[in-house]
């Protein structure tokens, strides 16, 4: 099974994410465990500079802007 | 270059609507459709021009080079003109700040991004060359640079370190190891649609501000009297300046729909230096940055950041006042 993390504090950037990583899911199928991660201290973990971060299975896939569902489509079949 | 847009205009409302060339309402929607064709246009192209700067220079190599090159004294400088060019969202701000401090980056130059970044962004760009022309543009971009330079450097020898968050101390004290990051590996072709994507995708989030400015700005250039208010404010009261910029601080609007109500302001009477510094204040702080900001800092750090740039904001206004 996945492990997808949508990393931001709470921005509506990162909200839409994490909808589209929902709807990415819905439309392809794919059985994930989907996780926001709004804590500063612990996103800062993964060093990363700018938000949204989409991670898949501990992995940066997409920062510092919005993942589109399509995109998220591709990756997760990937 | 732009004469087209006009002509667009002017057939739009006179021929099609057959709206009267000489009335007060035509004019406003004349001037309404030509200047959101037009600001639109810029806004996309500027956006673009950005999205492919950043697709090549991303703020984690902005980062490295800040960390690895000796850059005897112009770190400031760079870090200033590397958060004019990444685009700001408020909500990097924080992640922004300790990545560069938990590299290794001194809190000074931290800041000089910190500064910069919202004062200086792209769409604000794009509408002050729709608005105010070329020159004006440079005035502004190159004080908002200046500011983050010196702002940084100053903030930087106040060793304000003990005014960070707790938690921040302490990556201060174990900094951390390699700032390994993963470069996406495309070539332009690959990029295009991803860059493209994204400058839509800002146009339309400001898409919005952009029409109300505008409408807003339309609707005063036909009602607000001629120099009304060179009349009560132009007349170089040394004042405005810090008023302006004092109202403008809790205020927290988009660039897109700042400029073009400014816009009728200047053209109305008020100085273009009193102007740029309203604007500055305006995009530059914000209390919803502040409030982000607290998870990182202590609040006297934050009064003494708010305070000093709203400080230079203000000279600035001054010194524009009498150059431009």
């Amino acid at each position: 099974m996945l492990d997808i993390k949508v990393l931001g504090p709470g921005c509506p950037k990162c909200k839409t994410t994490y909808t589209n990583v929902l709807l990415a899911l819905e439309q392809s199928g794919v059985k994930a465990n989907v996780a926001k991660v709004e804590d500063i201290v612990e996103m800062m973990k993964y060093n990363v500079l700018s938000t949204p971060v989409l991670m898949i299975n501990e992995e940066v896939k997409v920062k510092g802007r919005v993942a589109q569902v399509s995109e998220i489509v591709q990756i997760i079949k990937a | 270059m732009f004469n087209w847009i006009q002509d667009f205009a002017d057939w739009l409302i006179y021929s099609l609507f057959a709206i009267a060339e000489n009335s007060q309402f035509g004019v406003a929607l004349n001037f309404f459709v030509y200047d959101t064709v037009k600001i639109l246009i810029l806004l996309f192209l500027i956006v673009f021009l950005m999205g492919i700067v950043n697709a090549y220079f991303p703020v984690e190599r902005l980062r490295d080079f800040l960390l690895r090159k000796k850059l005897f004294g112009l770190e400031y400088l760079f870090a200033s003109i590397f958060g004019a060019i990444t685009p700001f969202c408020s909500c990097s701000s924080v992640p922004l700040f300790i990545g560069f401090v938990q590299g290794g980056i001194p809190l000074g130059v931290t800041f000089s991004f910190l500064i910069s970044s919202p004062l200086v962004n792209e769409v604000a760009i794009a509408m002050f060359v729709g608005m105010f022309g070329l020159k004006a543009t440079f005035i502004y971009a190159a004080s908002g640079i200046l500011l983050g330079t010196v702002g940084g450097w100053l903030l930087g020898k106040l060793n304000l370190e003990p005014l960070l968050s707790d938690w921040v101390k302490g990556i201060l004290e174990n900094k951390m190891q390699e700032g390994a990051y993963a470069d996406e590996k495309l070539n332009f072709n690959q990029r295009l649609p991803g860059i493209t994507r994204g400058a839509w995708d800002i146009v339309k989030g400001v898409l919005h501000y952009v029409i109300i400015g505008i409408a807003i700005g339309a609707a005063m250039h036909g009602f607000v009297p001629e120099n009304f208010f060179g009349h009560y404010l132009g007349g170089g009261q040394w004042w405005t300046v810090p008023v302006a910029v004092i109202l403008a601080v809790p205020m927290y609007a988009n660039a897109a729909g700042i400029v073009p109500v400014i816009q009728v302001f200047v053209a109305k009477g008020v100085p273009l230096g009193t102007a740029i510094a309203f604007m500055m204040a305006t995009v530059g702080l914000s209390i919803p940055e502040a409030t982000l900001l607290k998870k990182v800092m202590s609040l006297k750090l934050i009064a003494l950041y708010f305070g000093l740039v709203t400080l230079f904001i203000i000279l600035s206004g001054f010194l524009f006042n009498v150059l431009l």
